[in-house]
């Protein structure tokens, strides 16, 4: 289980990324995070990562505190980030380097064909379209079998067909394992295609504002009722993300304070 | 299969242009129109070469040049490649010899030959020692930009994996900077064949260098071009070795093929 704890991130420069977050994931459950830009969703995901400290707050996994990179965290970029020098099957086994060749060997085809790309593991990178990298990119996560699983708005670059077969392979992976999956989109309907619960954020400095729960069963249809509800809640409550928030009267204090000197 | 054909015939039509200059200028000194005293017809220049091979003369100057040049590149790549990483990969090292290896760039190859005399004789050091700081800068600069350049996104993926220091180095940086440290090799090595004559210019009993000095003063215009031609054929050569031996680390790229 994932747990966030009053976390916060200002960078050196003073932006105020993160306004105390806490949130907690259960196993096997998808949460999506959406938000307008700027809310800071890509900042939550890295500093879960590992690859940004937080100013202030704690992330545990099943009580363990992360401090920085771990092996029970996997992530899923914006971009594919493949190494361009390795085969596909070098990239998805990128994490395994411990296995025995046999074992990874196993691992890495299994998880390729989970993907729909059997038979590809010995093309390069650049011979793939840039939906098939990343599936590629999501092989890799998920063969190291995480805990937790991140993923960046990965299909944010793919047009809407890609992104549904996407849809279906990410699923299928998680099926297997039931990893806990935090996941960034843009996309509402791509939040309630595959969250459990859907956190809406709100930009300046990011803060959480409003949790849906999304209940229908799996698989999902973009045409059931229940799915336009969820959809209506989801915007509803993004409009209201992105209105500016009624000021404080303190500010107004100082706005007037100024005006004397 | 079909992309080859139209590289292959360009290849061709490289040849064509000194061809008919040379068949043009052969050409114009039979039927009298030159005296080809000063600029020699091809075929006195085939001659020169053909004695010089079979006197055994022309392999002893090939192999003493090569020699230097390789002796003088191993050098030069080597340290070009280890002060290289480390300027480009620790902040510090950069701000405090980068200035200096810049200025030191500027000298031209030319200016360091009476140092390089008096410091250390007019025999074989001076000469590697020469030609090695003509491919140090190309080699230094070309794998501190590529270590500089690194993309982070995938440093990151790096870190993700938990990989330590040695393993973020040779599975991650390493195969990165491939690319650009291979490149500058190649321009490296082209400029040790630029330095050798310099070096070889510096008083020289044997080399391709001494040939064109000689030629120089005997007055022997067949000579000088036939080490010309030599040089030419041998820096394309060598080149041509050094892409080689790299071709198959560098597959994976996605460039535009042949361009390299």
């Amino acid at each position: 289980m994932l747990r966030l704890n009053g976390l916060s991130k200002t960078y050196a420069d003073g932006t105020e990324a993160l306004r105390d977050i806490s949130l907690q994931v259960g196993k096997g459950e998808i949460l999506a995070l959406v938000g307008g830009s700027g809310c800071g969703k890509t900042t939550l995901l890295r500093l879960i990562a590992g690859l940004d400290v937080a100013s202030a707050g704690a992330i545990t996994v099943n009580g363990e505190t992360i401090k920085g990179p771990h092996a029970s965290i996997g992530i899923v970029f914006q971009e594919p980030r493949l190494l361009p020098w390795l085969t596909v099957a070098g990239n998805v086994g990128f994490g395994l380097a411990d296995l025995a060749p046999q074992e990874r060997q196993a691992r890495i085809l299994h998880a390729l064909e989970k993907v729909g790309l059997a038979g590809y593991d010995q093309r390069w990178p650049r011979e793939l379209s840039g939906g098939q990298q990343q599936r590629v990119a999501i092989a890799r996560a998920f063969v190291t079998a995480p805990k937790v699983l991140l993923l960046d708005e990965p299909f944010s670059a793919l047009d809407a067909f890609t992104r549904a077969s996407l849809h279906d392979h990410l699923l299928l992976l998680w099926a297997e394992t039931k990893p806990t999956v935090v996941m960034v989109t843009h996309d509402v309907e791509e939040a309630i295609t595959l969250a459990d619960r859907v956190v809406v954020m709100r930009p300046r400095p990011g803060r959480m504002m409003e949790t849906i729960s999304v209940t229908l069963d799996r698989p999902r249809d973009r045409l059931a009722l229940g799915f336009d509800k969820a959809k209506r809640r989801i915007l509803h409550a993004l409009d209201r993300s992105l209105q500016p928030e009624k000021s404080a009267p303190a500010q107004k204090g100082a706005d007037n304070a100024s005006h004397w000197w | 299969m079909k992309g080859s054909r139209p590289s292959r015939s360009f290849a061709l039509a490289g040849v064509l242009l000194p061809l008919l200059l040379a068949v043009l200028w052969e050409a114009a000194i039979r039927s009298g129109l030159a005296v080809g005293r000063l600029m020699p017809p091809p075929s006195t220049i085939g001659a020169t070469l053909w004695e010089l091979a079979k006197s055994g003369e022309l392999q002893l100057h090939c192999l003493t040049t090569l020699g230097r040049v390789l002796a003088g590149f191993a050098l030069g790549a080597l340290l070009g490649t280890i002060i290289g990483a480390g300027a480009g990969a620790l902040v510090v090292v950069r701000r405090l010899i980068d200035p200096t290896l810049q200025a030191l760039r500027a000298v031209p190859s030319i200016a360091w030959v009476p140092l390089f005399i008096l410091w250390m004789g007019i025999f074989e050091t001076s000469k590697v020692a020469l030609i090695a700081v003509g491919v140090f800068f190309p080699v230094y600069l070309g794998v501190a930009g590529a270590i500089e350049g690194i993309d982070r996104k995938l440093i990151e993926v790096g870190q993700v994996f938990r990989l330590n220091r040695w393993a973020m180095i040779h599975r991650v940086m390493l195969p990165a900077v491939l690319p650009a440290w291979i490149i500058s090799l190649r321009s490296g090595l082209g400029l040790g064949f630029m330095f050798v004559v310099a070096a070889e210019f510096m008083g020289a009993s044997e080399g391709l260098g001494f040939l064109l000095v000689d030629g120089q003063q005997m007055g022997k215009p067949a000579q000088i071009l036939a080490a010309i031609i030599t040089f030419a054929v041998l820096g394309k050569l060598a080149d041509g070795v050094l892409v080689m031996i790299s071709k198959p680390l560098l597959v994976w790229q996605d460039t535009a093929r042949g361009a390299l």
